[in-house]
């Protein structure tokens, strides 16, 4: 027989128990809320998660630095460029090495364009469970303007993989700023919307004031971060408190709520999704136009390897399939100088003897990146919170040991607190602010 | 005799066809309205030969689907209840249409034939116990599925049908006192008089704050955002959870029909059911002074579609209400049914009594 579950044993006799999820509409990714209920009210209430463990961590450790990267995609997997962000810089920091400017101010426009469709996921999925399906369908047609551009850039929608140790894969697709303002305008547009159909609607305004009530120092002790933390008035932001790349440079604000219910939540989520917009148009005048490729015919990698077998042919040599944008000549700008940090340009591992053994060098085995012993922690901000990674190097090409930091890991550890007592219905606004992502919780 | 039960069969027949043809229409009416309001194409993949209609077809697609799929009965359910419960709900509502008007009369074979399958004298308490007999379906649903959620659903569906019933009642006994009659056919007749020699005298003018009441309590009794807590589908599934096939079809049919019936009474008891403003037997008789005879057919035909086009309009404001609001919660929801809907139904009677005594 199975083992009671606390709940189970501290039921009373006539109380109703139900389990909500791990197979239930409202619960995103899998969690399993058991409930005590007397008719509607919630006597008492037991999260248990781990139904979408995948072992990421240990699983780290038995990667090399490279090829773990596609890894932290499937974390937050409504940001994930900001997951290969955070798990980038740590190594980078690892390793003392920067990135080039024009990399720095690409990883911004991508971090805030994520954080852009973060918030607009978890404000769809709450208002659509609160009834609104309206709104859904609003906010999703505002993400597909921002993946769009994302898409352009990085070839994926999802598991983008784009952002690498000491650069970007790629530079931005040719029509970037087009299909940038594009996604700018409509998000605004729809921001407006949403604004006009939920700020003071008193349906929805009855369904989240007042209701998942978190105090400031409950929160800090929980660990919350994030727009879940800064609800609660506290002005805490790691692009703030502790800036990366250029966000020192850019003019944002921080917005807090006053009381830290579910409202609030709703609120700096969305007031947050302006700033990210305001920062997206000035990263966007800050990255200067890609220069024009060198001029000359560009003739085929056969054909080159064909030639150089008298000579070195001295043509550009074309680069086919690859990411638009992640041709040799650009590969400065994008990518740190260091050829054991950043994978060598195609070009010549196609066309050289030279170049294919750099890229052996970087791709085997016991080679490519290797930071030197110890530990490091780096965090960036997330969609739902502060997204740290520690990793501890034994001076291999894998890490000794990788822990993520997943931001809601420690919101959802408050979910019982502020349920209890409360209504069935309460479960569902207080959840869908919170932004649980189950790829990030059972790490 | 036979002539007689002829004209009742054919009139069951086309109210029946009528309301469920509707109700099917709405299903599609509701995939396009939705779709346009939320920049979306809708469902227009189904076809007959290659002709799509905009989608027209999809109702018979979807019924088509619901018809082929298993029945299913969850193994710890109470089987025979659990195929009634959806019966019990269709039926009621179903049956709650026979008394509404929809046309004044004709005239054929020498016989005059009120558009309506039956007049009956306590019509509106007819239609106010079908739809609160349809309780029935939801209750035995939840308690026949042996389900958790669903008894959840069917208990909220319950305490919030019986609520509203009682804010539906009170709303509607302003407009008994001013036009004092039980019958949906003699309601709508008396609005077809004129209020000021040029408003028409229609139920919403004299009573506004008992249509408004009247019409929040129904939609809370057509169980749809956002008043859909015993549906909830994100929260408690719903009373439906073990629910599949036909079985579900019916219920989620019956949504439909119960957003006809509402709009059907409220046409008749507030928005002068089949009367077109100043169009009298013999024509148009404009207050300006104007007058434009009509033959006697063509006002027929004029006033049943005026009835369609009104109950049209109350299925079309309901749809988009629908796909607007997000959904109380079950406190709140009781709240605004015993602590306004209740109150204002009382303060409307009040009103009216005194108005009416003030007159004389």
């Amino acid at each position: 027989m199975e083992p009671l579950t606390r709940i189970q044993r501290e039921a009373r006799p006539e109380s109703m128990l139900i389990n909500m999820g791990p197979s239930h509409p409202a619960m995103h990714g899998t969690l399993r809320i058991m409930l005590e209920l007397d008719a509607e009210k919630i006597l008492n209430a037991e999260c248990e998660i781990g139904y979408l463990h995948r072992g990421f961590e240990k699983t780290c450790e038995n990667k090399t630095y490279f090829n773990l990267l596609i890894y932290t995609d499937r974390l937050n997997y409504v940001s994930p460029l900001i997951n290969n962000l955070g798990y980038v810089m740590t190594v980078e920091k690892m390793m003392g090495v920067t990135a080039p400017e024009r990399a720095q101010l690409i990883r911004v426009l991508m971090s805030e364009l994520s954080r852009v469709s973060d918030h607009l996921t978890c404000l769809a999925a709450m208002a659509m469970e609160n009834g609104a399906f309206t709104v859904f369908l609003y906010m999703m047609k505002a993400r597909e303007f921002i993946w769009d551009v994302i898409e352009f850039t990085t070839g994926a929608r999802m598991t983008t993989s784009y952002i690498r140790i000491g650069g970007v894969r790629a530079d931005l697709h040719p029509d970037w700023r087009g299909s940038l303002a594009t996604a700018v305008r409509e998000t605004r547009k729809v921001l407006k919307d949403v604004s006009g159909l939920l700020d003071k609607n008193s349906i929805f305004l009855g369904r989240t004031r007042g209701v998942g009530v978190m105090s400031k120092e409950d929160a800090l002790s929980y660990g919350w971060t994030g727009p879940c933390l800064r609800s609660t008035g506290i002005p805490y932001d790691v692009r703030k408190a502790h800036p990366y790349l250029v966000y020192d440079r850019l003019q944002f604000e921080v917005p807090v709520g006053e009381c830290g219910d579910n409202y609030d939540r709703y609120s700096v989520r969305m007031r947050e999704m302006e700033q990210s917009l305001r920062l997206l148009e000035q990263v966007a005048a800050l990255i200067p136009d890609a220069a024009p490729l060198g001029g000359g015919p560009a003739i085929e990698p056969a054909e080159a390897l064909a030639r150089s077998r008298l000579q070195r042919a001295d043509e550009r040599v074309r680069l086919s399939p690859n990411l638009e944008g992640s041709e040799k000549e650009r590969l400065p700008g994008l990518t740190a100088p260091d050829p054991l940090v950043g994978v060598p340009a195609k070009e010549d591992t196609y066309t050289t003897m030279e170049g294919l053994i750099s890229h052996f060098l970087f791709f085997m085995s016991g080679k490519g990146i290797r930071p030197p012993k110890g530990d490091v922690y780096f965090s960036v901000e997330g969609g739902n919170g502060e997204v740290g990674f520690y990793i501890v190097s034994d001076g291999t090409d894998k890490p000794y040991r990788l822990h993520l930091r997943a931001p809601c890991f420690h919101i959802v550890s408050a979910l019982e607190q502020l349920i209890k007592g409360r209504f069935v219905a309460d479960v569902i606004p207080t959840f869908g602010s919170m932004n649980m992502i189950g790829g990030e919780l059972d790490r | 005799m036979l002539a007689d039960v002829l004209i009742v069969l054919a009139k069951v027949v086309l109210a029946l066809t009528w309301t469920l043809l509707l109700a099917l229409f709405l299903t599609w009416v509701e995939r396009k309205e939705s779709a346009v309001m939320q920049d979306r194409i809708g469902a227009n993949r189904a076809s007959v030969f290659g002709l799509r209609l905009f989608g027209l077809f999809q109702p018979f697609a979807d019924a088509i689907k619901m018809l082929f799929k298993e029945d299913f009965a969850p193994t710890f359910s109470q089987r025979a209840l659990h195929w009634l419960a959806p019966t019990f709900s269709f039926f009621f509502v179903s049956v709650a249409i026979v008394a509404v008007p929809f046309g004044d009369t004709v005239r054929l074979f020498g016989r005059r034939i009120p558009l309506q399958v039956v007049d009956l004298n306590a019509a509106v308490l007819f239609v106010l116990a079908m739809l609160s007999l349809g309780i029935y379906g939801i209750l035995v649903s939840g308690w026949a599925s042996a389900n958790r959620y669903a008894l959840i659903g069917s208990l909220r569906g319950a305490a919030q049908l019986i609520s509203y019933e009682v804010a539906l009642g009170l709303s509607l006994v302003g407009l008994i006192m001013v036009f004092p009659s039980l019958s949906l056919s003699r309601i709508v007749e008396s609005q077809g008089a004129l209020l000021f020699g040029f408003l028409p005298k229609w139920g919403v003018f004299l009573q506004p704050l008992g249509f408004a009441v009247f019409f929040l309590a129904g939609m809370a009794g057509t169980k749809r955002v956002p008043f859909d807590l015993p549906e909830g589908e994100s929260e408690i599934i719903g009373f439906y959870t073990e629910y599949g096939g036909l079985k579900f079809g019916l219920f989620m049919f019956t949504d439909f029909l119960e957003v006809i019936v509402l709009s059907a009474m409220s046409t008749t008891l507030f928005f002068g059911g089949w009367q077109v403003p100043w169009l009298g037997d013999g024509g148009f008789a404009f207050p300006w002074g104007g007058r434009l005879d009509v033959a006697p057919w063509a006002v027929t035909v004029l006033r049943v579609l005026a009835f369609n086009l009104k109950v049209f309009f109350f299925c079309w404001l309901q749809i988009l209400t629908r796909w607007t609001y997000p959904r109380f919660r079950y406190d709140q929801i009781m709240d605004l049914g015993w602590k306004v809907l209740v109150p204002l139904g009382v303060g409307n009677i009040l009103i009216t009594g005194l108005i009416l005594a003030a007159r004389g």
